[in-house]
Order: C-alpha cells, then structure tokens, then sequence
C-alpha cells in the first residue's frame, strides 16, 4: 500500500498551524465548509444533506485509519451497520432518547474494532484487509439471522425521539443541526487525534514501521488505538444514519458499503482531513441524483474510480492541495 | 434598423417568463403527481420494473382526461435497499409527489409505508409481498393491491393438499421470510389434512448449489416440494430439481414464483409447476383486452405481470376515489383518500369487481395454476392451464387474523 499524502514530488510550503493544529489555509478550508453546513440546508434538501454529513463522518474515520496509519481495512460496514442496529434497537425497543442511542451505536463499534482490530493488526497489506473482510462478512450473517435486526426487513420506524428527552427532533431542520454539530465534534475529533503527538507516532508508523518500533514505540498498541477509534467513530455515523432515516438494514453491513466508503476516501483524497468529506458528498450526489438511470450509476462511479485512480491519484482534495502547495 | 434596448429585453424576457409560470403553478397544484418507486435494475426488474411504471402511466393515460383529473407519472430505482428507497420516497412527499406506487422488496415497501403515514401521503403497494403490511404493520395510508404471503401460502399449500399432495418437503432460505413462507404453508397444509415430512434450510444469499438438498428430497419420498424462496434461488431450485429427476415423482410448488420468471426459465424447465397468481392476462375477455392495449408499450413486447397489472388496478382505483373528491382534497388529504377507496368497490379491467378491505388489503379471487408442456403452449406467453380458483373473500387472511391495529376495534 502506497502511503498515501507521501506521494513523490509532494512538495509542500512549510507551513504552521495557527489554530487548533489548523495551518491557515485549513482553516480557511474549514471556515468555508462550515458555511456550507450553515447555508446549504435553506437551498437543499435537509434529509439529503444528513444522509451526505452520515456518511462524510464515516468516510473521515475510515480515513483516519487508511490516511494516517496506511491501514486498509475492507470490513468498515460491519461497525457503521452494527452501530445502526444497536442505535435502532435502543432507540426504538429500549425508548433511549437519540444521543444515548448514538453513543451506544459508537460503543458497539469501538467493542467490534477492538475485538476486530486485536486480530487483524498482527497481519500486513493484503492479509490484513481480508481479515477484516472475512469479519465483516460473519457480523452480516449474523445480522441476516439475529431476530432483533428483523432480517431483510431491517428494523423499520425507529424514532427519533427527543433530544436529551426534551428538545423533539421531528422537523427535518432540527435533525439537520444535531447531525451538523455531531458531524463537526467527530470531524474536529479526529482533526485533533492526528495532529496530538500520538497522531505523530501514527504517521511514523505509516512511513516507516520498523523504525517507529526501533525507536521504542509499541507499534500494535498505536494501531489498534487507531482501529478502536475509526471503528467507534464509524459506529456514531451508522447510529446517526438510522436515527435520521428512522431504519437500520443490511445494505449498511453488506460488503459493499465497505467497497462505497473506501471509493468516498478515494475519490475525495486519502489522507486529507477534507477529502472524505468531498468524496461523501460527491457519492451520495450521484447515487442520489442518478437514481433514476438505475444500473447506470454502479457503471458511472465505476468510470469516476478508474478516472481517479489513472488521473487524480490524489483525490479531488489532495490533486487541490498538491496544485496550491498547501496541505488540506 | 431598430436597435433593441438591451435593459428592456431583459426585462420583458423576465415578465414574459414569470407569467406562464404562476399560470403554471396554479395548474401544477391540481395534478395529482404519481411515482413509481420500483427497481430498475435488479432482481425484479422483470415483474416489475419499468413495466410497472408503463402500466401506471396507461391508467393515467386511459382514465386521468375521462374523469377530468390531471395527473402526471415519474418512476425512480429504489436498487433494492430500504435507505435508498425511503430517502427517494421522503424526497418525492416533501417536494409533491402524492402517491408512491408500487416498491417490490418488502423491507422498502414497510420503510415507505412508515414514511407516507408520518406525511400524510398515499402509498399505493403492489410489488412486495410481506402481509405485515396489512398485519401488524398496516397504515390508514397504505392501500396493498396485488398479493401477499399469506395469499401465496395459502393458494398454493391449501389447494394443492385437498388435491391429494398430502406430504411435503421444503427447501427454505434460512431467514426470516423463507421461514414466515414455509411456517404459513405448513398450517394450511396441515388444515387440509397434509403432512409435512421435513424441510432442509439452505444458507442465504449466496447458495447456488442445491444438490444435496434435492437428494434429500428425493429421500423423504414426499409428494410435493415446495420452495420457500424467492427469485433466482427458486429458478436454481427449479432447474436441478429437473436435473436429479424429481419431477418425475414430485410435484413441485414454487410459493413465491410468477410469470416472469416461469418466462425466463422456459416451458421446457418450468412445465408442470404449480403456482398462486392473482392476474394472468389470458383469464378472460377483461384481462385480454387490457394486456393487448398495454402490451406494445412493455419492454420487449411483454405481457404484464401480476405485479404491473396491480399497478394498474390500484392507479384506476386511485384516480376514480381522488377524482369523486376533487384534486385539490385529494391532494391535501391523502387519508380521506384512502377512506373514500375503502368505501367505492373497485372495478378494473385488470382484477375485476372487488373492494380494499378496511386494513388496507386489496381483495380479488386468485388463481392456481399448472405451468403447461411446450406442445401445449400455443405461443409465446402462453402458459398457463387453471387448476383451481379461490374466491375473493377467501383468497386472504381474514381481517381479525392480521392484527392490525386499525381494526381492531
């Protein structure tokens, strides 16, 4: 695997960060997505804009992973599903009001990443993505089989209740704000996360393992912080998702969702904090959009993967940032 | 030569656009605007599908001008995933999409019935088959045309017993809706006096070799085996069946089969197969001359499938409740809507007389059928014999069976 923002050539402006770890033009980057999430939501539609801000949030912890330690794991469905189940149920079953539900959907993902991840992180490359895969398959089974996800049927009509048991999350809008902060505290979480100086250990681990172990690190250790975190965060966004959709289904533990936020972080720019943000909101515009040419839009982000892997190896982010030397 | 003043060509360009557009607002508000959420792409695309929204729009086309409503269709692919699905519906009912019709796959179709109760909007089912829909999930919102499990399980398992297959064997999908199918079969098997000898689950999805549970099968020497799948599963189920010879000594009911697929797997693999439909183009004088008026607007020239004509029925229906009540009120109370298709008894060419029942569940008589031999068939979409007809008010679960909630007093 390539170490990705370590591309040759890459010759970025010294740059220091100003505020929070931000350089200036990140926080210019991020003043401008917080317009977006300001604005956006008076010019479109607000249950598009969440489905966009759920899956930004994933696609930035799956980033977090590949980005930062250079981890690729093909198994994130499996925490984004869980935690959208475990979330449903608790909110629909167990009457939980929706920021418990959440969190309890992050849990479920941070136990799953750590069972998960302990195994996997002893494997490289490959090895470790199909290991991540092949568990990522057996939690889709057992949701097919576990009575409490409703099988195919998923787990309909999940309410999504009152927030803190008082302020009701029924309009549209009012979701819409709780996803944005809730998107923003997770997307500042890990902006956070790998500019502190474990993040530093992470990307030392990304270049060079061995000489990240000589220097007296426990690189496992390292890396399976890192999965636990990605996977919790993953877990937030799928309790998200089926808090605001009001349904938690197989599609989100199906492989495929896996293939979908690797094809977000892809597309947007790994290992660039705003890349996956782009990527999501690029995807889900055209699975959204499209939807009415049917078959054509697997074909479509078919053509956009072959497109960026030939021509923007660096994402629509990274080929931005590489084109104004600055790091986004 | 005159010279044209810039400004003022702007700005009768702008008044000349603004007025056809309120002219056009004010006409927009009276039609009624029907989507046809259905997959395109799939599995079901063939029973469904853009014959679906064909058959949707030929119910507009024939009935929206003679009962003077204006009315206008749009389809989008739900791709089989309830996220997908429940997103396109909630979009459609907040920018003014009145009715969603169709949606096969049971997980979308109860997502969007949720989502039409919460707007106060129409869903009008005919692809998805789950009878919770008229059960315990049922709506004041959501009328279910065509068929549904109970329907299926009873029209085959209940008519094939008394007909003397009295020991069945199952081959079931191992997961909710394989064992709802086969447990609701086995009741009415047992009603009839049938006995079930076993049933082998096969992991679901991704089984596509079914030989060892054909020789078990074989080895349980029951005299009906039935299916409790759906889709490709069923034609892979099928199509070894016919391999390892059990056709020759076994009746085989397909619970979840219908007409498109008996086409797809050809008269030579599917002869002799018995299945449950509530619509067959070639029943009678009706149904003929609507399947002739739509089929040349089908893909590939088809006939229409159960499913599509469901559309169809439930759109006249639809079109002739909202049209006694005037577009506006039926645009602005998708509840008072469905009371008024409750109330009128239905009449189509598609299902004949018939009425939806207070729980929302269309009734109409079904029909079981014998796939017939190639030598029999007399052409394409040819190819059905009828064995047996169960009356409308039989046909489904009676209404204080279903618990739903809506009548239950």
């Amino acid at each position: 695997m390539a170490a990705p923002g370590g591309f040759e050539g890459t010759d970025f402006r010294q740059e220091r960060p100003v505020f929070m770890g931000f350089t200036s033009t990140q926080l210019i980057a991020f003043g401008v997505m917080c317009a977006v999430l300001l604005i956006a939501p008076f010019f479109l539609y607000p249950v598009f804009l969440m489905k966009v801000l759920c899956f930004a949030l994933f696609a930035c912890a799956f980033n977090l992973l590949i980005g930062y330690v250079g981890l690729l794991s093909f198994g994130h469905a499996a925490y984004f599903g869980m935690g959208g189940y475990l979330a449903g149920h608790a909110a629909k079953v167990w009457g939980l009001t929706p920021e418990l539900s959440i969190l309890i959907g992050g849990a479920v993902g941070a136990v799953l990443g750590l069972v998960i991840g302990w195994i996997a992180i002893r494997r490289q490359g490959i090895y470790f993505a199909m290991i991540t895969l092949a568990f990522a398959q057996m939690v889709y089974f057992f949701c097919v089989q576990a009575p409490f996800t409703g099988g195919e049927d998923g787990i309909q009509s999940i309410p999504r209740g009152n927030l803190f048991g008082v302020i009701p999350l029924g309009s549209d809008m009012s979701m819409y704000w709780v996803t944005a902060v809730i998107f923003l505290l997770g997307f500042l979480f890990i902006h956070r996360a790998i500019h502190s100086p474990f993040g530093m250990v992470l990307k030392s681990v990304r270049e060079n393992e061995p000489r990240a172990t000589s220097l007296g690190y426990r690189t496992d250790d390292y890396k399976l912080v890192a999965f636990v975190l990605s996977a919790a965060l993953a877990g937030v966004a799928g309790g998200l998702k089926s808090i605001v959709f009001g349904i938690a289904t197989l599609t989100d533990v199906f492989w495929t969702m896996s293939g979908e936020v690797v094809l977000m972080s892809l597309v947007g720019g790994l290992g660039t904090i705003f890349g996956p943000v782009v990527g999501a909101a690029v995807i889900i515009t055209m699975q959204n959009y499209l939807a009415e040419f049917g078959a054509w839009v697997t074909v479509i982000q078919g053509a956009i993967f072959v497109l960026c892997v030939l021509a923007f190896r660096r994402g629509i982010v990274g080929e931005i940032g590489n084109w104004l030397r600055v790091r986004l | 030569m005159t010279t044209i003043n810039r400004r003022a060509l702007l700005g009768t360009a702008a008044a000349a656009t603004t007025l056809p557009i309120s002219a056009l607002r004010a006409q927009q508000a009276q039609t009624l605007r029907l989507g046809v959420l259905t997959d395109m792409s799939g599995p079901y695309r063939d029973p469904t599908g853009p014959g679906s929204a064909i058959c949707t729009q030929q119910a507009v086309m024939e009935f929206a001008q003679r009962l003077g409503v204006q009315a206008e269709v749009i389809q989008a692919d739900h791709q089989n995933r309830p996220d997908v699905g429940a997103n396109i519906a909630r979009q459609w009912y907040d920018q003014g999409v009145d009715v969603v019709v169709d949606v096969p796959t049971s997980s979308v179709a109860l997502a969007i019935s949720q989502i039409a109760r919460e707007k106060n909007k129409l869903f009008l089912n005919s692809g998805a088959a789950s009878s919770d829909l008229t059960g315990p999930a049922c709506s004041p919102n959501t009328v279910h045309w065509t068929y549904d499990t109970y329907m299926l399980a009873k029209g085959t398992g209940d008519a094939l017993a008394r007909a003397g297959g009295d020991t069945w064997f199952f081959i079931t999908a191992d997961y909710a809706f394989g064992h709802a199918l086969q447990r609701d079969t086995t009741t009415f098997v047992e009603r009839a006096g049938g006995r079930v000898l076993g049933a082998a689950r096969y992991p679901f999805p991704a089984t596509t070799d079914f030989s060892s549970y054909m020789v078990q099968a074989q080895a349980s020497r029951a005299k009906v085996l039935a299916l409790a799948n759906a889709g490709t599963d069923t034609a892979n189920c099928i199509k070894q069946a016919r391999e390892f010879g059990l056709t020759r000594n076994m009746q085989i009911a397909g619970l979840l089969m219908s007409f498109m697929e008996v086409h797809s797997l050809g008269l030579e693999t599917a002869q002799g197969l018995l299945l449950t439909e509530s619509f067959y183009w070639d029943s009678n004088d009706r149904t003929r001359a609507f399947s002739q008026r739509v089929q040349p607007r089908m893909p590939n020239r088809a006939m229409p499938a159960q499913v599509q004509a469901g559309c169809y029925g439930a759109t006249v229906h639809y079109l002739k409740a909202a049209a006694a009540m005037g577009a506006a009120a039926a645009k602005a109370d998708a509840r008072a809507v469905v009371e008024r298709m409750k109330a009128m008894p239905t009449d189509d060419d598609a299902f004949g007389e018939g009425r939806v029942r207070p729980d929302g569940r269309k009734i109409h008589p079904t029909m079981l059928y014998r796939v017939k031999q190639p030598r029999e068939s007399r052409g394409t979409w040819d190819y059905y014999n009828l064995v047996a007809t169960n009356p409308a008010e039989e046909a489904f679960r009676p209404m204080a069976e279903g618990n739903c909630p809506l009548v239950r007093g």
